[in-house]
């Protein structure tokens, strides 16, 4: 009866917080697309997350939370595997790293290594590609997101580029490939590689990491060391990193061939149902926002209130914000707040004198770069790089 | 003046989100964890869905089915092509129908 209760309320007039709220109690949660039903669980070294799968498990950060503050904690951090063979015991005082392919001299890092080489640290949004999958029109096959498949954390390490230069680059080095000590359940399954451009692989910020918001990182976020790649997608932040190879020629293993592939047209997006378009690997995020501390669907009390939420990009980092209270028709320009660096979230607030109604809020960031959020929806099969202006249906009373 | 000399490339660095000198310690020792069981996750009944349990759950949980949107028979039958293509699936032939049948009953639309 609860249960049925919860259900209805859903899709009825209450809003996604006041839902979470309740869920909390049911353990289970609404996304607002249909099939939306997840169940809200703690897995070890996490609070209470949004499961989309369990094996292998995609954990998803409840979007309220997002209105804590710039960074996301470790704990609350989105969690995705690819293949359901993930150690549940990792020894980081044993665990290794090689450097072969085409180097000069091969090595084989311990962590320890890496705490000898000078650390840096970067403020950087790790978002997987298909965040906000689920709110694709016409839907599309695939992990079934919310929002909430993103976080931001501090991330200290060492540079990818001075690992490199200790095992000595040759000179046909074209990409770097990175694999992790996750493996497939079947051997006919690729094991999951990613690579980089050299340029980018030597790039300042992309990080060989140990450290994530001060701490060691929880195991499924990657213990004890994976790759930082900050503005670019999730896909390429090789969890518990094992293996870095230079090749001398373009990776052409499955998860760069043929996965995580998208439409090489602007805003990565096709006409629904387009097939037989060139494609290109996905890279650097595209420019987001979100208001964080109203959801779509939710009553508010009418009277003068503070508008949060967050901006970011793939590295160009944010020039702006502007909201909108009446459905787009005008803009409003919100505040910026602290800036912890180009890959990291950006706070934002505006002032709302709400008065009792029904609204359409919007929010749409601009970034360093010039780009602008659109109001057009974007759409490809994979159902990547959703990034379309967000608006929140609010009833004042 | 010498002293804003000085500052000037830090805030730059700062501003430019570049990554900053840092001081930290890598982790020691072993972290272990238990995931949970997925012995609560369940396929829908239906005819068919010993063949689901047969192929399906090698690899993953029920619930990376039962999270999609309702999909077409053509969507289905193209995932099931990619589980055995791409991912090396040991689905038999004459069980991709049987199976694609009970996938578009239980989780897909007409």
């Amino acid at each position: 009866m609860e249960r049925s209760r919860f259900l209805l309320s859903a899709s009825g007039a209450l809003g996604w917080l006041s839902l979470a709220s309740r869920a909390e109690a049911q353990n289970a949660i609404l996304l607002p697309f249909a099939n939306g039903e997840r169940p809200v669980a703690a897995y070890p070294q996490k609070r209470a997350l949004i499961v989309q799968t369990t094996r292998p498990p995609q954990l998803e950060t409840p979007f309220a939370l997002f209105d804590d503050g710039a960074f996301t904690p470790n704990d609350a951090f989105f969690v995705r595997w690819h293949l359901a063979g993930i150690p549940q015991s990792v020894d980081a005082s044993a665990h290794r790293i090689s450097v072969t392919g085409a180097v000069n001299r091969e090595l084989s890092l311990s962590l320890k290594d890496l705490g000898s080489m000078p650390a840096v640290e970067v403020a950087a949004v790790c978002q997987c590609s298909g965040n906000s999958r689920g709110f694709f029109q016409p839907r599309v096959p695939g992990g079934q997101w919310g929002n909430g498949a993103m976080g931001n954390a501090r991330w200290t390490g060492v540079r990818l580029r001075d690992v490199l230069a200790r095992a000595g680059l040759q000179r046909n080095a074209v990409q770097v490939q990175f694999r992790g000590l996750d493996s497939p359940v079947l051997v006919q399954t690729p094991a999951f590689k990613k690579s980089l451009p050299i340029d980018v692989a030597q790039s300042d910020d992309v990080l060989v990491a140990f450290v994530m918001n001060g701490e060691p990182m929880p195991l499924l976020n990657g213990f004890p060391v994976r790759l930082v790649v900050p503005g670019w997608y999730s896909t390429y932040w090789v969890k518990m990193l094992a293996q870095i190879t230079v090749l001398d020629y373009p990776d052409d293993n499955f998860w760069m061939k043929t996965a995580y592939r998208i439409p090489d047209t602007p805003s990565a997006s096709v006409a629904p149902g387009s097939t037989g378009f060139p494609t290109v690997p996905i890279s650097k995020m595209d420019v987001r926002s979100f208001i964080t501390n109203i959801a779509s669907g939710s009553s508010i009390a009418a009277g003068p209130m503070t508008v949060r939420g967050i901006a970011f990009d793939g590295g160009s980092g944010v020039r702006r914000v502007d909201v909108s209270f009446d459905g787009a028709l005008s803009w409003q320009r919100a505040a910026l707040e602290v800036d912890y660096g180009k890959y990291s979230f950006r706070r934002w607030n505006a002032q709302w004198n709400a008065e009792p109604g029904r609204y359409v809020l919007a929010v749409r960031a601009t970034s360093n770069d010039g780009t602008v959020q659109s109001a057009a929806p974007i759409w490809n099969p994979a159902g990547y790089m959703r990034n379309s202006i967000e608006n929140y249906s609010v009833a004042v009373s | 003046m010498k002293h804003v000399l000085l500052v000037l490339p830090v805030l730059a660095l700062v501003a430019a989100g570049v990554a900053l000198s840092a001081t930290a310690t890598p982790p020691e020792g072993t972290a272990t964890i238990a995931l949970p069981s997925d012995a609560a996750t369940a396929f829908k009944p239906g005819s068919g869905v010993e063949t689901a349990r047969r192929y399906c759950l090698t690899c993953h949980s029920a619930g990376y089915i039962a999270t999609q949107p309702a999909l077409t028979s053509a969507q289905w039958t193209a995932e099931v092509t990619k589980m055995q293509r791409a991912y090396g699936a040991q689905i038999p032939a004459n069980a991709v129908p049987t199976l694609v049948q009970y996938l578009v009953s239980a989780y897909g639309k007409q």
